[in-house]
């Protein structure tokens, strides 16, 4: 995974973003398969796969407002509205809320990732898009093996046992300590932030993997699919590799936004 | 020149889009069979099943694979049946009642002898998406005339959703094949069965087969 993100971002920007709505599209496709769907709605469904095209189009043009208000706004209200139109009741809000919810997360959320990609030529002048790109994908990874080692070597508390019985209290810490210490190193590289900056957006970035990991872990667990294990063999599980990423591109992408706009 | 234009359509169209726009997952590759002649029997919920199982083979078996499909329904207009015959492969058969004496399997048996893979599908139709339906005999038939041949159940889901009967409307699912392990035809013939008793025992197995490998799968269904 990690090696196909420096590729594609190595490469240049459109394939990049083309790339990134791609994992987006196959995480959409995953979740759907995943929830109940019910058959009216079929139709629909192909509606919300013509949104991540078009969020990433958003994304692209560096269209900020639109890209923050067309998930969160334009399709939240034009779903239920169109499921309402057809007139088939039975399972209304569950249809209406897995699949508003779906989309948020696998589109809005993951599309961050694109806009840190192309907002960051103006607001990173140190290494560009590429460069925050670069930082939070990187941390969250590391995070993430960071997390296993530490909750391996002296995990004893667990944090939410009946969701993911192998995080330890243990394994956040010192995951988290060990992110932040990564950030605080590569930021300045990477970003205009400084030392002080950096750890802390290293500390939203390994805080925010951690909720973004336990979030899909329940919904499997609600799903029934946790044990699995390959429900998706060879082609995917793309929902656990992206799990992270839905909460730290944008949690990281509104901290820097906010904290270091021109 | 058929060749080549069947071989653009399956090697190059249906794999792209079976395997970039749905999601392919198959399940037991290894059982699926290497040459011919074998029987692959799926349940049926959409166009696709046929290219589906027609994709994930080994390109260099194209030109033995002939999926069995419905003369009434394929047969119909000049394109489809060009179509139908040339590109897709299909071997006819007739699903009416058939006059007395035509064995309406007589095409599959040459097929057979020619070591051809056939690709059929015992619910004889769609039916309800993501339903199974009752299985006609003809295979059991085709098994107790063949005993020798494999007869490899698979049970594919997804489909349905996919592209239902019905509709022209593709909708990106992820849809999953699963293989079972073959039945023989000799494993059924015995002293004392024989005829029909020996087909319906063949039918009773391959149906249990089928729900077996549709009991491991756990993705929702539809409402």
């Amino acid at each position: 995974m990690i090696h196909a993100f420096t590729f594609a971002i190595a490469a240049n920007q459109t394939v990049a973003i083309v790339f990134l709505a791609i994992i987006s599209y196959l995480a959409l496709k995953e979740y759907l398969l995943l929830i109940p769907t019910r058959r009216i709605d079929r139709g629909l469904l192909l509606f919300a796969y013509l949104a991540v095209p078009t969020q990433y189009l958003w994304a692209a043009t560096d269209w900020y407002n639109m890209f923050l208000v067309f998930v969160p706004v334009w399709m939240f209200l034009l779903f239920p509205a169109l499921m309402a139109l057809r007139g088939e009741t039975q399972n209304f809000l569950r249809a209406v809320g897995t699949l508003s919810w779906g989309l948020m997360l696998t589109v809005f959320c993951l599309s961050h990732l694109a806009m840190l990609l192309v907002s960051g030529e103006v607001h990173n002048p140190v290494a560009g898009g590429v460069g925050l790109l670069f930082f939070v994908v990187v941390l969250a990874q590391f995070n993430d093996v960071a997390q296993y080692v530490w909750g391996k070597l002296f995990g004893q508390h667990q944090v939410t046992p009946a969701v993911s019985p192998k995080k330890t209290w243990e394994g956040l810490i010192g995951g988290v300590l060990t992110t932040v210490a990564l950030a605080t190193f590569l930021g300045p590289y990477l970003t205009p932030m400084d030392h002080a900056w950096s750890a802390l957006a290293g500390a939203v970035v390994g805080v925010s993997e951690f909720l973004g990991d336990i979030n899909i872990s329940a919904v499997k667990r609600d799903l029934g699919v946790k044990d699995a294990g390959g429900l998706i063999p060879g082609h995917g599980g793309i929902l656990d590799r992206v799990d992270s990423l839905t909460y730290a591109a944008p949690a990281f992408f509104h901290f820097f936004r906010y904290f270091f706009t021109p | 020149m058929t060749r080549f234009l069947r071989f653009l359509f399956y090697g190059v169209l249906v794999r792209g889009v079976i395997l970039l726009g749905l999601g392919l997952t198959v399940r037991h590759r290894d059982r699926l069979p290497r040459k011919g002649p074998t029987i692959i029997a799926a349940n049926h919920n959409s166009h696709l099943d046929t290219l589906a199982l027609m994709s994930f083979l080994p390109l260099p078996l194209l030109p033995k694979l002939r999926p069995v499909a419905a003369a009434d329904y394929f047969l119909s207009g000049k394109i489809r049946s060009w179509f139908a015959r040339d590109i897709v492969g299909i071997i006819p058969l007739t699903r009416a009642q058939t006059r007395k004496g035509a064995n309406p399997l007589a095409y599959l048996v040459t097929a057979l002898d020619r070591g051809e893979i056939l690709i059929l599908f015992p619910e004889g139709s769609r039916g309800e998406p993501e339903a199974l339906g009752r299985f006609k005999t003809g295979l059991g038939q085709l098994a107790a005339t063949y005993p020798d041949v494999p007869v490899v159940p698979v049970y594919m889901h997804g489909f349905g959703k996919a592209l239902p009967r019905g509709s022209s409307l593709l909708v990106p699912f992820n849809c999953t094949v699963s293989v079972g392990e073959a039945l023989y035809g000799r494993d059924f013939l015995g002293p004392e069965r024989e005829g029909a008793q020996a087909r319906r025992a063949f039918m009773t197995a391959y149906e249990a087969r089928i729900s077996d490998l549709a009991a491991a799968e756990t993705v929702p269904d539809w409402d």
